[in-house]
């Protein structure tokens, strides 16, 4: 397409893009031919098209020994596929002004395109997924030089404490589980990856039968039906891979110190906490915004960094994942403070488990969770981070429907008995990164 | 939520705004009688409303001694005033569902909330409070200057880019205020007082040295009510004046190493370069967003192509300019050389590309590529209400208009090959230029503890 016409488009947008439309989001949703689910949101306020395609091929389906084999087979996919040389597939997108970006966490992996969505962009950004999906190339020489810069990368992550800390930390929680299994790989590893490893990991995961699809845009539903039958056709066929497998309770935490010169300690507190379709993702989530979710309004913000000035950053969350994610409390104080943070962090969380939220800081967190809601969805890049997670997660239909609900029925009872079944102090770890400073030894950061 | 006559009148209205004006007519704007300006855009897509007041004082503002003090300031905004005690003005914006913050760079500091729209009223009844109204507590200050501390150890001290970049804006910069860091350096932390936060508010909250901006699901003019309401008592102040402190013309290359524990190292250049200064005349900005995104603008740019991909010099490299600004122009390539690769060589290669559009110019479909990327940005950028807010905000308090910047697509539709290729040899000489290297610093070896359970125990007590 030519620059000049897409500046017309402009300008005609301007115009007819303030349609006074809101009232809840009308979500359809398929399954293909090839057996793929799609989520679709139709809205012609702005031409443009976002879409999302995602898989169970996160870094849990990795191995020990391969770590990084995920991350880098969805890496490696949009460097040269098909017909399309790596330059070309980047050329072919930034011609229409396309915007491609993978992504992955511990349970999927997938791309996110967002283009204009006028015929002639469109049509060339989705084709060239399409052969992303269906025919990566993985070249060896390609492979080379993309294990070299990811080696290069890890080993200058591991320099800084908030990458050592997170290793240390999903270590602790998951041990042997591949959630303890780093996203990004391990420098090793990721020199032992060859293209055949690559080539067997994607037949095994980017299969139609288990992708999700996710679609929020400019275009009519019949636009939107086949542009997901053109994405799921190509790909691998069989069944979609088993769910990871559950993470085992651990009876004892543990606490690891490690060194490091930095002014600061980093500090990470927690253990495995809930699943996506857990039961009591409602009281969890609400009573977090107390402790530590709430930013300002929360416990330990005030408690940490209010009062004692300790940390400029503390927090709580969980990340609800196919299996426990993980529950994480963070600061990063100067270390000469550590043990104070972490002795303060902990009287919070052990005071907040033994009388959960008051009346007032419960309301607090539901005006505010309930109040903001429409903020959540006020884009559509926002609104189609939600259907892929609805997408993958296979969440009820009506899940942001009635989400706002839900969260005005917990009572600080449910809070209480939940935060006490899953945060269990004896059961919680912690690592630091940094650590006390003596104060007699003289020592000084750096 | 919405009538169908509320629609339909909603509809007209926009229509004829259409018709007097395109693309930039949904916004309006208001000067109170205190100078205050109030810009608004209308946005109908969601019942949303985002709110900015934005203050014409960054850091470049600041003098030597002193650094970091606007930044201190925007944290002591959230800690009281008469009327709304410490920690109450994030109290009262959380309860109605409200997210904010607030932000301070060299040009300007902004304070922001999103809301459901029908709750703006709080939001400007409480920014129109604290720009006149705050106590500045000695206590409050000694405890929030720790934390400003621990922000500036986390974004700056323990992170090895920010000490390179932090060292390069120092040294690129010989007599612009852009030689600070916006969070100050940290020996003026150490030493600042209750005093200094005070003469800043003093000097620069005033409502004829600031602008509101709101973006969203409103109506203008209840907004220029709203605003006129809260914000319309508030006498203005005496500006000190301001001086230009135009950066000296570079007289030779200047180099700096900055020591710090990573394991790549990693060079930054950086020249000077013009700033947006008329929208409407300047060609030379438009020209150097065009070579920064024929450089980097997308993974097939000349830089990763050349020197990532196919000659396997570096990991990374990127580039950054941003034509508007109130301080000097800075044009920056960074990038980290690849295993076995010197610096000397990566240097002499980022270099050669310049040069290379410097001589040749740039392909027809080079140039389109970039270009393309620009007139997308322009669609993509609208599914952010926020950043609609911002980027009025951004050219305002840079002293442009920011119903000029449909002008500038086509400003930078317009760019040719021989305009790139002019600014590349103007401004990308070596006598211009300031190259920073880091070098990066083993960790030293100490052995870790490990206690099975006892952080448990511990912790029960």
């Amino acid at each position: 397409m030519h620059a000049k016409s897409l500046l017309g488009y402009v300008i005609a947008l301007a115009c007819c893009c303030i349609w006074p439309a809101w009232g809840g989001l009308n979500i359809q949703h398929w399954i293909t031919s090839q057996g793929a689910r799609v989520v679709f949101v139709e809205n012609h306020d702005l031409p443009m098209l976002d879409v999302s395609v995602d898989f169970p091929a996160g870094s849990a389906r990795d191995r020990v020994g391969k770590a990084g084999l995920a991350g880098m087979t969805r890496h490696m996919m949009q460097l040269g596929a098909g017909v399309f040389s790596e330059k070309e597939v980047a050329e072919r997108l930034a011609d229409v002004g396309a915007q491609l970006s993978s992504r992955g966490d511990s349970d999927r992996a997938g791309f996110v395109l967002r283009t204009l969505s006028a015929e002639s962009a469109r049509t060339q950004a989705l084709l060239t997924l399409r052969e992303i999906l269906a025919a990566p190339r993985f070249s060896e020489d390609v492979l080379e030089r993309e294990k070299a810069r990811a080696i290069a990368g890890l080993q200058d992550a591991a320099t800084r404490p908030e990458y050592l800390g997170g290793r240390a930390f999903a270590l602790a929680l998951y041990a042997d589980h591949p959630y303890g299994l780093p996203e990004s790989g391990e420098p090793e590893d990721l020199a032992s990856l060859h293209r055949a490893d690559l080539l067997a990991f994607y037949r095994q995961h980017y299969r139609a039968t288990a992708m999700s699809l996710a679609v929020m845009g400019d275009i009519s539903r019949t636009q939107a039906e086949q542009l997901a039958e053109q994405l799921a056709s190509g790909l691998p066929t069989g069944e979609a891979p088993e769910a990871i497998r559950a993470v085992p309770d651990t009876a004892m935490g543990s606490e690891r110190v490690i060194p490091h010169p930095a002014s600061q300690s980093h500090v990470f507190i927690g253990l495995p906490g809930l699943t996506r379709d857990d039961p009591d993702y409602f009281p969890l989530y609400v009573g977090n915004y107390v402790l530590g979710g709430g930013g300002f309004d929360s416990r330990l913000m005030e408690a940490v960094r209010q009062k004692k000035g300790l940390a400029y950053s503390v927090y709580s969350y969980f990340s609800p994942m196919q299996a426990r994610g993980a529950f994480q409390i963070g600061l990063q104080t100067r270390r000469e403070s550590t043990d104070d943070a972490v002795a303060t962090t902990r009287a919070v969380l052990k005071q907040f488990l033994e009388a959960g939220p008051s009346e007032a800081e419960l309301t607090q967190a539901k005006n505010n969770i309930v109040g903001g809601f429409p903020m959540r969805l006020d884009s559509n890049k926002k609104i189609l981070e939600y259907l892929a997670v609805i997408g993958f997660y296979r969440l009820p239909p009506d899940w942001l429907d009635t989400y706002t609900a839900r969260v005005e029925a917990i009572s600080r009872t449910e809070i209480v008995r939940a935060f006490r079944a899953r945060v269990r102090p004896t059961a919680l770890h912690t690592v630091i990164v940094g650590g006390q400073l003596a104060a007699e030894s003289g020592q000084v950061p750096r | 939520m919405n009538t169908p006559l509320k629609r339909f009148l909603v509809l007209a209205q926009t229509v004829l705004i259409c018709i007097a004006a395109p693309v930039w007519a949904e916004t309006q704007e208001k000067t109170l009688d205190n100078g205050l300006r109030v810009a608004v855009k209308v946005d109908r897509r969601a019942p949303v409303v985002v709110s900015q007041v934005w203050y014409r004082a960054g850091s470049m503002d600041e003098s030597y001694g002193s650094t970091g003090v606007a930044h201190v300031l925007e944290h002591m905004m959230f800690k009281g005033t008469a009327q709304v005690p410490s920690g109450e003005f994030s109290k009262r914006i959380a309860a109605a569902g409200g997210r904010e913050n607030a932000f301070t760079s060299r040009d300007h500091t902004a304070y922001f909330q999103t809301l459901q729209k029908d709750r703006l009223n709080l939001a400007l009844q409480l920014e129109a409070d604290r720009m006149r109204n705050l106590l500045l507590s000695p206590e409050e200050f000694a405890r929030e200057i720790e934390v400003v501390k621990e922000e500036r150890r986390l974004r700056t001290e323990d992170s090895a880019q920010a000490r390179l970049y932090e060292g390069l804006m120092a040294v690129a910069h010989a007599s612009s205020p852009y030689r600070h860091p916006v969070i100050g350096w940290m020996d003026d932390l150490q030493h600042m007082t209750v005093d200094d936060a005070r003469a800043w508010y003093e000097r620069w909250y005033a409502p004829n040295n600031a602008m509101l901006v709101v973006a969203g699901d409103v109506e203008p003019e209840q907004v220029f009510a709203l605003a006129q309401q809260h914000f319309g008592h508030i006498a203005p102040r005496r500006l000190p004046p301001r001086k230009p402190q135009n950066e000296v013309e570079p007289s030779g290359a200047r180099r700096i190493t900055v020591k710090a524990p990573a394991k790549l190292p990693l060079l930054a250049l950086a020249w000077p370069v013009p700033r947006l200064q008329m929208p409407t005349q300047d060609w030379e900005p438009y020209a150097l967003e065009i070579l920064a995104g024929v450089l980097d603008g997308h993974a097939s740019a000349r830089l990763n192509q050349t020197l990532v991909r196919d000659r396997r010099l570096a990991t990374e490299v990127s580039v950054g300019y941003d034509a508007v600004s109130r301080g000097p122009g800075l044009f920056v390539v960074d990038a980290s050389p690849a295993e076995g690769q010197s610096l000397a060589v990566l240097e002499a290669a980022l270099k050669a590309e310049i040069a290379r559009i410097a001589r040749e110019g740039v392909a027809v479909a080079e140039l389109s590529r970039a270009k393309a990327q620009v007139v997308a940005a322009q669609v993509y950028q609208q599914d952010s209400l926020f950043y609609q807010a911002m980027l009025m905000g951004e050219w305002s308090t840079a002293g442009l208009d920011y119903r000029d910047r449909p002008l500038r697509l086509a400003k930078l539709q317009a760019v040719s090959s021989e305009q790139v290729s002019a600014v590349a040899r103007k401004y990308f000489v070596d006598d211009r230029l300031t190259v920073a290297q880091l070098d990066p610093q083993p960790l030293a070896a100490t052995p870790e503890t490990f206690k099975r359970g006892f952080a448990g125990a511990r912790h029960a007590r």
